[in-house]
């Protein structure tokens, strides 16, 4: 599976952006990095004038907090313009948001303010907010292996391990998918149906109960496992898992691909990401698992779980 | 069963708490018959390392009597006397494997919270915070070892707890300090602080061959034991006496051929730059209080070594990085590998090379932990090293 916008040969990995096009939400920042700039100048030459726009009565703080933010506003703008990755400068205009919102929630408090126009202006701020959030999300996302949301509105995830056991004996584990839900977290159970089908048990998100078949599409003996769901309901998804011999007997790299298509597209996983679902971490935690008990043969715990007293009461977890 | 808790910052109590109990195959239970209050919990009850919880249990020095096993714990029985590493370690990863015990790739069940801070993660550690695991710690009537098939050292019939309770930390952490300094005939060795580990640094330094050592502080009692007990051929008041001009002038103008900081992130400066990281670092613009590792770095000789085993948590500013590269100096750190070097001391301890109990100034029941703790931290009635006994 190639990682969108970074290019990763056979011989030679080259980590730089492919191409000089520009993905939709870099040209999205720099409307913003303009927009920035233009309520910038407004605030620090017309203080007065946007302070009674958006229906704050004009005095002496007033007009020193506006030239304040449009200070950061021209920053802001200045910053995303010039950067070849502005993903932090548009994350400071969320910050930024975010301080806007407080300031004219204190001034519904204030006496002689235009509660309309007040009103008017904090929903404009909170739509501007949750558009300079994904903006920024997806920015960030764009550079990076670990999760990328990609232009067809599907989620990639991809994260290494390296276990310091061969190939075979992690190929072999990985194989039998009843294994999973002893490091896959949100797991409960898997069974075989056939011989390349898979029924698989999870939680999803706030506790809600997953249930989906799953094929094996490709597998080549200690190096790959390839496999994909057959429902679209929670969502599509497929991932693929590599076994490589890392060199001089140091063990076997593991990397880990996912690819969801969430209802919704981009949007959705954009606001999932968020309001914290972070696949990569899981992914991550999951790969850690894995190793554990491929080299320790269970998985370490430092506080008591249901399932730790049930594995230990089983008769342990090797 | 009673424990040592961390409630919150400069706030510890003993309390009654549930049993531990056993998680895993290769855990077994300890009846904790000697535990010590380190220099390295005072940063923790001083508040200085983050994601601790109100509750944890602390302490990361303990030994006693194996009263549980797993099944897969085929070389430990009831009834063993064992004194356990502060790091948990896995035996089987790459880095175990390697001999870094501390950095056990799998015993970090927070590890993400590690790899924020850090980077990377490195081995999970008794009652050391969150972020390092959150394990329960030995200031207890027990406590849960686990990979304990592959961490505790049984120790033989006869030799008394308090000759062999610091392998589980200080001794193994002050060896590997005047380990890493790669000692030559002839080299002299500079100590900063004289704490527990200190001392042990200084004794390790005698041990592995240094002509002489000189032993930094400021408290008058300390340096004393220095001299008397550790073996320190020179010691400075740091207080009293300019640091760099003392050191110059006792190393014949070259400086210490190593330096070891064994103070870490609380150290303490007169003065205006003092009173500034104190500032800074009370705002939180950076963590750790560094003079005594900008000190050893301005005072080795150019070509030497620094070698840190204070601990150190977060950030610093103000780091002498021209200092260090343009005199080629050598940094070596890390919590210590403790496994590898409990086997020699223990031998060492007791062809009788070592007698680790001269830093021992208070033994207390471990109802007085809070008590221990007020005495370390404060330094009162002279003390230097405080050992509970459950």
């Amino acid at each position: 599976m190639a990682m969108q916008g970074v290019t990763i040969r056979d011989s030679a990995t080259s980590m730089e952006r492919r191409g000089n096009g520009r993905d939709g939400s870099e040209r999205l920042a720099i409307g913003l990095g303009w927009f920035s700039i233009g309520l910038g100048v407004a605030e620090l030459v017309a203080p007065r004038a946007v302070a009674r726009g958006i229906g704050l009565r004009e005095h002496a703080t007033s007009r020193s907090l506006t030239r304040f933010c449009g200070l950061r506003e021209l920053a802001a703008g200045v910053g995303i313009l010039r950067e070849r990755r502005p993903a932090a400068w548009v994350w400071s205009r969320v910050l930024g948001d975010v301080m806007d919102l407080a300031l004219l929630g204190a001034g519904f408090a204030g006496r002689r303010t235009n509660r309309t126009r007040l009103a008017a202006a904090t929903a404009a701020v909170a739509g501007v907010t949750i558009v300079d959030a994904l903006c920024a999300q997806r920015l960030t996302a764009l550079s990076r292996l670990s999760m990328q949301i990609t232009a067809g509105g599907t989620l990639r995830v991809r994260r290494r391990i390296t276990v310091n056991r061969p190939a075979d004996a992690l190929y072999r584990f990985w194989r039998d998918f009843s294994n999973a839900p002893r490091f896959m977290q949100r797991v409960d159970s898997v069974q075989t149906t056939g011989e390349r089908r898979t029924h698989w048990r999870a939680r999803g998100p706030a506790g809600i109960n997953l249930e989906w078949d799953a094929d094996v599409t490709e597998e080549r003996p200690n190096e790959l496992i390839a496999w994909r769901s057959l429902d679209t309901v929670p969502f599509q998804h497929s991932g693929v898992v590599r076994f490589e011999p890392a060199p001089a007997g140091r063990g076997t790299v593991v990397t880990v691909e996912m690819e969801y298509a969430p209802p919704g597209g981009g949007l959705t996983a954009t606001a999932a990401t968020l309001l914290g679902y972070a696949p990569e971490q899981q992914a991550q935690e999951d790969l850690r698992r894995f190793k554990q008990l491929m080299e320790t043969g269970l998985v370490v715990l430092a506080q008591p779980t249901e399932a730790s007293r049930r594995s230990l009461a089983a008769g342990g977890a090797r | 069963m009673k424990a040592t808790c961390w409630m919150s910052k400069t706030d510890v109590q003993v309390r009654q708490v549930p049993d531990p109990q056993m998680l895993n195959e290769r855990d077994a239970i300890l009846r904790v018959t000697s535990t010590a209050i380190c220099g390295s919990d005072l940063h923790l009850y001083n508040g200085f390392v983050p994601t601790m919880k109100s509750g944890d249990i602390l302490g990361h020095e303990f030994m006693g009597e194996i009263v549980e096993t797993g099944p897969a714990v085929s070389d430990l029985k009831t009834g063993d006397r064992v004194v356990v590493p502060f790091p948990i370690s896995c035996g089987a990863c790459a880095q175990c494997r390697r001999g870094l015990f501390s950095l056990c790739e799998n015993t970090n069940p927070n590890a993400w919270m590690a790899e924020k801070l850090w980077g990377y993660s490195p081995a999970g550690i008794y009652g050391y915070s969150h972020m390092t695991g959150g394990y329960a710690g030995g200031q207890a009537e027990y406590v849960r070892v686990p990979f304990a098939d592959v961490n505790p050292l049984k120790i033989p019939a006869g030799v008394p707890d308090e000759q062999v309770l610091f392998l589980s930390d200080i001794l193994p952490t002050g060896y590997m300090g005047a380990e890493m300094c790669n000692i030559q005939p002839g080299d002299i060795i500079a100590v900063w602080g004289c704490g527990p580990v200190g001392q042990f640094a200084i004794k390790s330094a005698k041990v592995l061959g240094a002509e002489r050592v000189i032993a930094i502080d400021r408290f008058p009692y300390r340096l004393r034991i220095a001299r008397e007990r550790a073996g320190a051929t020179e010691t400075i008041n740091y207080e009293e006496i300019d640091l760099y001009d003392a050191l110059k002038d006792l190393t014949g103008g070259r400086g210490p051929d190593a330096c070891i900081d064994a103070v870490g992130l609380e150290a303490h400066l007169p003065g205006a730059l003092g009173a500034y990281d104190r500032l800074k670092q009370a705002t939180g613009l950076e963590s750790d209080r560094p003079h005594a590792l900008r000190e050893a770095i301005m005072a080795c000789r150019s070509g030497g070594t620094v070698s840190v085993i204070g601990v150190y948590g977060g950030f610093i500013d103000k780091f002498p990085i021209g200092s260090l590269m343009n005199r080629s100096i050598t940094i070596r750190t890390g919590q210590c590998h403790v496994q590898r070097y409990m086997k020699p001391l223990l031998e060492r301890i007791q062809k009788g090379e070592i007698d680790p109990t001269f830093i021992i100034t208070h033994r207390l029941p471990l109802d007085d932990a809070p008590r221990g703790y007020e005495m370390f931290v404060n330094k009162e009635d002279d003390c230097l090293k405080v050992v509970l006994t459950p």
